[in-house]
């Protein structure tokens, strides 16, 4: 491992990622805010410094047909996307987890349109997120770069061997110059084995993929594909148990931040928590009961990690970064409300979607939502809090 | 292994991946989807071979030159007629199939 860190892109460690794990296949469509990830990459193709078929594809439906293609092929495939790139896949989505495929995708995570928005919140992976691909949030740089390698191990795990989506947030971390930790191939060869698919197109043994399901096979090869995301959790656990050992980072399906004796918990996905640290840090000084508990694993959702970790607040406040428009939830605490809803005693769930669109996200917000959280009647609020918007 | 098309299966017997060996749509009969069946009047027919070019889902061979038809395979034909809208000479008519 290098000894220091440098200073680097986070586009650009996550594209140094993919070259330490000797992708074989990129196949990518440039869009803002991922578009110095697969610029680099193509760079790297052409200089010689990773030997990979780079397919500059016409779309990001013809991307992720590629990436499904070349996976089934037995080719480590890696691309990104954003937003309205994601948005063109959607079909193409859906396919990956039934054919077994890993493909690795990072996504940063900008707007849906409309209103056309380049900047950052997570209304792109909700668009997708029932499709069956296991899904990570990075909180920062480093995360990013060892979440990226960490995909490819959970992906390509026999037991796992589904697609996989790495989210980092656009610009807040995608354009960021942080400091990286830099592992050498040989330290990432060491930690990711050569990909061994359990499903592969080959001449010696020729198979037909993407198959009709009919309605005698469709139910069971969707639940054979749930089964296959449930199972998962396990093996992303111990792959974050091995890449400690092999990098000497912890990482957790759920993280907590001065959670453990926490009255308020605030419940959020990605790079905001790195602000919500500082603020929690503020409100601690104060001599307020407040921590954060953080979604690194989206999909599968880690339920009783979840449950464990939040089990004991008499307050939770889940902060969105999308709005489900028509229903008084956002995605979060829609599910976190439903996980919680048959135990005897649950904590007081109130919901706060902020962060639209590229709307700054500061630590002033934080220190309302807690205030928010510890109301009387803040559970039995009819819908969710829209924070900061102008009415 | 191509049994899942058209069979119950338990979650547990699926291949992984949902895959089958290649060709295995031979073994997916959909001749029984019909309710209508082209009939052909030998007499009209002129051995165009339009049948046989527009078919969807090319079921009709070739009987060759001394018997100079084309003869529908009854056990993927799905009835849908076009033969008989495309057929120069009007010799294919599509009747009721009868159980």
């Amino acid at each position: 491992m290098a000894a220091k860190p440098v200073g680097m892109e986070v586009s650009i460690a996550v594209s140094e990622a993919v070259m330490l794990c000797d992708a074989d296949v990129v196949a990518a469509y440039p869009i803002t805010p991922q578009t110095h990830i697969v610029e680099h990459l193509s760079e790297l193709v052409a200089d010689g410094k990773l030997d990979a078929a780079y397919i500059p594809v016409e779309s990001e439906q013809s991307a992720m047909s590629s990436c499904i293609g070349s996976s089934a092929a037995g080719a480590r495939t890696f691309t990104a996307t954003s937003s309205q790139g994601l948005a063109l896949m959607n079909e193409m989505l859906y396919r990956a987890p039934v054919l077994r495929t890993p493909v690795v995708m990072v996504i940063a995570n900008r707007a849906l349109s409309a209103p056309i928005n380049i900047w950052n919140d997570h209304s792109d992976i909700m668009s997708v997120r029932d499709a069956g691909w296991v899904a990570l949030f990075a909180e920062n740089g480093q995360e990013s770069l060892d979440m990226t390698i960490l995909s490819f191990r959970i992906a390509e795990d026999p037991r796992v061997s589904l697609p996989l989506s790495l989210n980092i947030d656009g610009f807040t971390l995608s354009h960021f110059i942080e400091p990286i930790l830099l592992p050498t191939r040989e330290e990432v060869r060491a930690f990711l084995p050569p990909f061994r698919p359990i499903v592969k197109l080959d001449i010696a043994d020729p198979i037909s993929i993407g198959l009709l399901g009919t309605p005698e096979s469709y139910t069971e090869a969707r639940k054979a594909t749930d089964d296959a995301l449930t199972a998962s959790k396990q093996v992303v656990s111990e792959a974050f148990a091995e890449f400690k050992k092999h990098f000497g980072r912890e990482y957790r399906v759920v993280e907590s931040y001065r959670a453990e004796d926490a009255e308020t918990i605030l419940v959020m996905m990605g790079s905001i928590a790195e602000t919500a640290m500082t603020a929690v840090d503020e409100m601690r000084d104060r001599g307020e009961k407040v921590g954060i508990v953080r979604l690194r694993l989206w999909r599968p959702f880690p339920v009783e990690e979840f449950k464990a970790a939040v089990r004991h607040a008499k307050n939770l406040a889940v902060i969105d970064r999308h709005m489900v428009l028509g229903v008084p939830d956002g995605p979060v605490a829609l599910e976190v409300k439903s996980f919680l809803y048959a135990d005897e005693v649950r904590p007081n769930i109130s919901n706060y979607v902020l962060g639209l669109g590229g709307r700054d996200v500061t630590r002033d917000d934080f220190w309302h939502i807690t205030e928010r959280a510890k109301q009387p009647g803040a559970g039995q609020r009819p819908r969710y809090e829209l924070v900061g918007v102008m009415e | 292994m191509a049994k899942q098309i058209d069979a119950l299966m338990k979650v547990r017997d699926l291949p992984v991946g949902f895959t089958a060996k290649p060709g295995s749509t031979l073994e997916f009969k959909t001749g029984d989807w019909r309710s209508m069946r082209p009939k052909l009047d030998r007499g009209k027919c002129s051995y165009c071979g339009f049948c046989y070019i527009y078919c969807p889902d090319g079921v009709y061979q070739d009987m060759g030159k001394d018997e100079k038809y084309y003869k529908p395979d009854l056990d993927y034909c799905k009835g849908c007629g076009v033969c008989a809208q495309e057929c120069p000479k009007h010799c294919i008519e599509m009747v009721l199939e009868e159980v």
